[in-house]
């Protein structure tokens, strides 16, 4: 956000104070823009499927369309990764693809601000995902659960290492998870915002930085479809990857 | 954090006289020695808690929105045309199996009818033929009767010629011997001589 | 050398780090692709699983851009 004469690519992930609610526990709760963002992503996920699907029409139109489509894409991404037992997880991961896929797209609109850009949001995400994971684990298989962290067919010598290494695998899996969305938005958003701020540089020293600024600019508009593919591309990562873990909850033991 | 001064911040140097031209402009800003964590909103760990607050607040909302509201609706919508297609093909099947019913019940019909047709063109062929036989049979009774009749009175004008011949033979010998010898011939010689001739 | 020195060129040096998760999910995709040219037909079927492995990729490569940043932000 070019103000003035200044580019701070990390300006855009500032949280702005709304409305203070005080400091209940020495703890500060502020009403933010990141919070504003969030409702507004749920209430534009809510308002867009329900208006959509108005008509409930035998044939679809272009909005119903894009509401089945997103249904059965999600869907058949749960069912090929975790089955049809997985479909009781649908509304969950439904919840989280869309939440995450739209976060992208809306941070994507210029002066939007981008809620999983912040480490904190994409760290619930995925503790949401893995407390799932192993809660259910726990109450569906009980103590065979831990069978998840037993690879079998292994040599009596060797397991003690291979159950450290799952043991690790799987305590990485919600940093990885959440590190992953948080950095591919933080790192297209300071790219983007960059190669703009050279833009504005190149333009404020004359004529001849008019002609060179086109290069950047070229590069602003390729950044851009990129980062709209992996806005698109990290929300289903993330849907995939929470299925495939809820999977390991469902048929624990290899 | 008012005026936002990241460590990263680039800086356009407006052509201000006293930065050197040489540096084109552009200098990176030093991050502030202060700098902790704080500088960086996504590892300001004070915006931490308002902001799982808020996310905890609007993901639960998100949540039982879509699972009560929105998806089962979509599913409901899912469910309809996948019955009315499913509908539509049994009813498409059921409609094809009853033209193929027909179908087989025309061509049974068809054949039926021309096995009729031929029996009935066997029959009639069979009556008609029995019938003239019939006529037949009993024209040549009829004809043998007629025959046989005939024959009968062939046989009887026959007999009766032979007897009217004998008649005549034996009066014309006794008129011819009367005549030869002029003496009438007695009638019981007459007849044996005559009788004689016929045999021999 | 300074202390705010050694701290940039520790975080440049990480970002390594990103260029060989590049490398990574290069082989993944390029491996895809070749096997999908021989065999289209089964493409389709593996195309979650190259994400997959191509998100694994990407995300050990994060966690060096996340070195840099902490080395930037938080050190």
């Amino acid at each position: 956000m070019a103000s003035g004469s200044v580019i701070d690519p990390i300006h855009q992930f500032q949280i702005i104070k709304i409305v203070e609610l005080g400091q209940p526990g020495g703890i500060e709760l502020a009403f933010t823009n990141s919070a504003a963002f969030m409702f507004g992503i749920v209430a534009l996920v809510f308002f867009f499927l329900t208006f959509a699907t108005r008509g409930r029409t035998l044939v679809p139109g272009r909005l119903q369309s894009m509401a089945e489509l997103s249904y059965e894409f999600v869907a058949s991404t749960v069912r090929g990764s975790a089955g049809n037992e997985g479909m009781k997880f649908f509304p969950l991961v439904f919840s989280l693809f869309i939440f995450v896929l739209t976060a992208n797209m809306v941070g994507m609109i210029p002066y939007a601000f981008t809620v999983t850009s912040h480490l904190i949001v994409t760290a619930a995400l995925a503790l949401v995902v893995i407390l799932t994971v192993i809660i259910y684990g726990f109450v569906r298989h009980g103590t065979h659960f831990l069978h998840l962290f037993v690879p079998s067919g292994v040599p009596a010598f060797l397991l003690p290492f291979m159950v450290v290494i799952e043991v690790i695998s799987f305590l990485s899996r919600p940093i990885s998870l959440s590190l992953r969305l948080f950095a591919n938005m933080l790192a297209g958003h300071i790219a983007m915002k960059v190669f703009a701020g050279f833009i504005v540089m190149m333009t404020a020293s004359g004529v001849v930085g008019w002609f060179g600024a086109v290069l950047p600019l070229a590069m602003v508009v390729a950044l851009t479809a990129l980062e709209f593919l992996v806005a698109a591309l990290q929300a289903y990562v993330f849907a995939v990857l929470t299925c495939i873990y809820l999977n390991d909850a469902l048929h624990p033991g290899h | 954090m008012s005026e936002p001064h990241g460590p990263a911040a680039i800086i356009v140097a407006q052509a201000s006289p006293g930065t050197l031209p040489a540096a084109s402009g552009v200098e990176i800003a030093v991050p502030a020695a202060e700098a902790h964590g704080s500088n960086f909103p996504p590892f300001d760990v004070h915006t931490f808690p308002s902001q799982l607050l808020w996310l905890v607040i609007a993901f639960a909302a998100l949540y039982l929105l879509m699972s009560r509201v929105a998806l089962p609706r979509i599913a409901t919508i899912l469910e309809e045309r996948h019955d009315r297609i499913a509908d539509d093909i049994e009813e498409a099947g059921k409609l094809k199996a009853e033209s193929e019913a027909a179908a087989e019940a025309y061509e049974t019909a068809l054949a039926s009818a021309r096995a009729k047709a031929h029996g009935i063109a066997t029959e009639t062929r069979d009556t008609l033929a029995a019938e003239a036989e019939t006529r037949r049979k009993s024209l040549e009774a009829d004809l043998n009767v007629k025959l046989a009749a005939a024959e009968v009175q062939i046989a009887a004008t026959k007999t009766a010629a032979m007897a009217n011949v004998r008649g005549i033979a034996v009066e014309a010998a006794g008129t011819i011997v009367n005549t030869l010898i002029g003496a009438t011939p007695a009638p019981g010689a007459v007849e044996e001589a005559v009788d004689t001739a016929i045999k021999g | 050398m300074e202390a705010e020195a050694a701290k940039f060129l520790g975080a440049g040096l990480a970002t390594l780090g990103m260029g060989l998760a590049a490398i990574g999910v290069g082989t993944i995709f390029g491996n895809f692709l070749s096997g999908a040219l021989r065999n289209p037909s089964a493409a389709d079927g593996q195309f979650a699983r190259a994400f997959i492995g191509a998100a694994l990729a990407e995300g050990l490569g994060i966690f060096s851009l996340v070195v840099a940043l902490v080395l930037l932000f938080v050190v």
